[in-house]
């Protein structure tokens, strides 16, 4: 059984190993398992054994902090001084960061460990992971299927056993779906509770990055060292960071789950819609109180979703034009050709689809038709979340329709593809804080319990899931990776 | 909502994107597809309704006018494309 974020600060603080030997445990892992999963673009061997090194004197020094030691990967993503950010992109094929974001900065100063960066769809633009310029990542489940996206390699590294815990991005659902069609646990925190300070921008009103791990437990210790204020990010919250793993332990006595009846309607497998029931019970069964909500504007979430992102990628891909980093193509005409030939060649074709839509729909004429229709349709979006809180403490119900699809079977139609994202979107859109948690096997492929909280009540979320997975085995049920 | 052709090729060219011509037909296809689904968007009444820029309607934070970036220009340049003397190279813009 793979080991947790938890077990293994017991065993370094007890010296059952030190962390140079658990680091190496996963660089060999990496090693024996990369090569099929395709969870990593840059494996940092070197730079985690210093960094382990490091840690091993601190902890021996006594002065050691909840992630002293702990390997950890990085959604390629997230700026990292001095090595590759590639961002799944041929556009940053050879970009390295001149600085560290937020986030890697807080695990940096807590002495974790960095293994590499995990594999992306491109620009974190997908839902499958199929549109990484360094090559599609495969389910550790079932290396037929796709493990979801776009924070698809962070999933599948954990699922393998390549990590114990990584970082991701999600603007749409990219961490809870990846989370979910991989077996693990992941939480997208209210927007603003992350800092976006070097994390490569997609959609900046809807992107928010958070930890995934095998447990709920261990994305609390996670979110407690990358929550907080950032100054330089204009969107960053001042809330206070509560105690995430204090509020672990609560009774679920008395709290009320809210179950969206269009979570539920056509489109959900049974299957999967079985394994949602009986966690329900299972919820149930530790005192909470199920009742019926509605979000009746769920259905116009994908294309108000859609617009929003699109408009807001196309504005911030226009940094990408080949003249102070990123690819540049040969032999420039003049400006013209130089910006359309790097930005033509250092793009796969779903970001140029995105760009041209966002392009499309943010020019003249059309702005109110469709960017300020959809933030109309946002505020609808998220008064349906308002009322169902206003009756209820969490949202539970499916992370995706499906468990995991074969790789290759929704890259034709675009369209199917985002269909995906229908139960993880509206929580973006609305700002809210959302998880995916293991609930069950459907044809030995993992299938995800979605949480949904009010804002800045992430504890909440942690607190029912890690609860749940005391009273369940999903999370401990891990493939044989071969 | 169908495209044509022609604005696909006016839509790259808003967007600085060189796609060559064989792809022209897939674009058209699929975006004008991506548009459909975009058109359900109108099923909803939204008159009168408040258009959501931020999640929690958030104000844009000011801060005090000061200088608090360091200059770090030869950092930045080293991974440039194309420069010269700590500025940055580009194909000749006025004759």
């Amino acid at each position: 059984m793979n080991k947790t974020i938890k077990q293994i600060q017991l065993g370094l603080a007890q010296g059952d190993y030190s962390s140079v030997e658990i680091t190496r445990d996963y660089l060999t892992r990496i090693k024996q398992h990369n090569s099929s999963i395709n969870a990593f673009i840059t494996v940092t061997e070197e730079q985690a054994l210093q960094q382990a090194t490091l840690a091993d004197q601190q902890i021996a020094a006594g002065q050691s902090t909840a992630l002293t030691g702990i390997p950890l990967a990085h959604k390629d993503i997230f700026c990292t001084d001095g090595t590759l950010t590639t961002c799944g992109s041929r556009m940053l094929e050879n970009f390295r960061a001149p600085y560290n974001a937020n986030v890697i900065e807080k695990f940096e100063a807590e002495h974790a460990v960095m293994l590499g960066k995990t594999n992306m769809d491109e620009f974190a633009m997908g839902s499958s992971n199929e549109s990484s310029y360094f090559g599609p990542v495969k389910n550790p489940w079932n290396t037929e299927c796709v493990p979801g996206g776009s924070s698809g390699g962070s999933a599948a590294a954990i699922a393998a056993g390549m990590a114990p815990g990584a970082t991701g991005t999600d603007t749409g659902g990219s961490i809870r779906q990846p989370a979910a069609l991989c077996g693990v646990s992941g939480i997208k925190p209210t927007y603003g509770r992350v800092s976006r300070y070097g994390m490569i921008a997609y959609a900046s009103s809807l992107d928010q990055g958070g930890p995934m791990a095998h447990t709920a437990e261990d994305c609390a210790i996670l979110l407690q060292t990358m929550a907080g204020f950032d100054a330089r990010d204009s969107t960053s919250m001042e809330q206070p960071v509560p105690d995430y793993c204090a509020a672990l332990n609560q009774d679920l006595g008395g709290l009320k789950i809210g179950l969206p009846k269009e979570y539920f309607a056509e489109g959900l497998n049974d299957d999967v819609a079985r394994c949602i029931d009986e966690s329900i019970q299972q919820f149930t069964k530790l005192g909470a109180e199920i009742r019926e909500v509605s979000l009746p504007n769920s259905k116009i979430a994908i294309p108000t979703y859609y617009v929003v992102a699109m408009a807001e990628c196309s504005s911030n891909l226009s940094r990408f034009d080949g003249v102070r980093f990123g690819h540049r193509c040969d032999d420039p005409k003049d400006l013209e050709d130089l910006y359309k030939r790097s930005r033509g060649e250092g793009f796969g074709e779903e970001v140029k689809r995105r760009i041209m839509i966002g392009a499309y729909t943010l020019s003249a004429g059309y702005y109110d038709a469709f960017y300020l229709k959809a933030q109309k349709l946002r505020r609808l979006i998220s008064q349906d979340f308002a009322q169902a809180f206003a009756e209820v403490d969490i949202i539970a119900g499916p992370t995706t329709p499906e468990v995991a699809f074969k790789t290759g079977d929704k890259t034709a139609d675009p369209v199917s593809m985002y269909l995906q994202d229908i139960y993880t979107i509206s929580v973006n859109l609305a700002g809210l804080p959302g998880m995916s948690i293991p609930a069950g096997l459907v044809d030995n492929k993992p299938v995800g319990l979605q949480l949904i909280g009010n804002y800045f009540e992430e504890s909440r979320l942690l607190n029912a899931a890690h609860q749940f997975q005391l009273n369940t085995d999903w999370h401990q049920q891990s493939p044989e990776v071969k | 909502m169908s495209l044509k052709p022609e604005d696909v090729k006016n839509i790259a060219h808003l967007a600085r994107l060189a796609i060559s011509d064989d792809s022209i037909s897939d674009y058209t296809r699929d975006l004008s597809s991506i548009l459909d689904l975009v058109e359900q968007m109108n099923q909803v009444n939204t008159d009168h309704v408040q258009p959501m820029a931020h999640p929690m309607d958030a104000q844009q934070r000011l801060r005090q006018d000061t200088v608090t970036e360091v200059n770090q220009r030869d950092k930045f340049q080293s991974i440039a494309p194309d420069v010269e003397s700590g500025l940055y190279r580009v194909p000749k813009v006025i004759e």
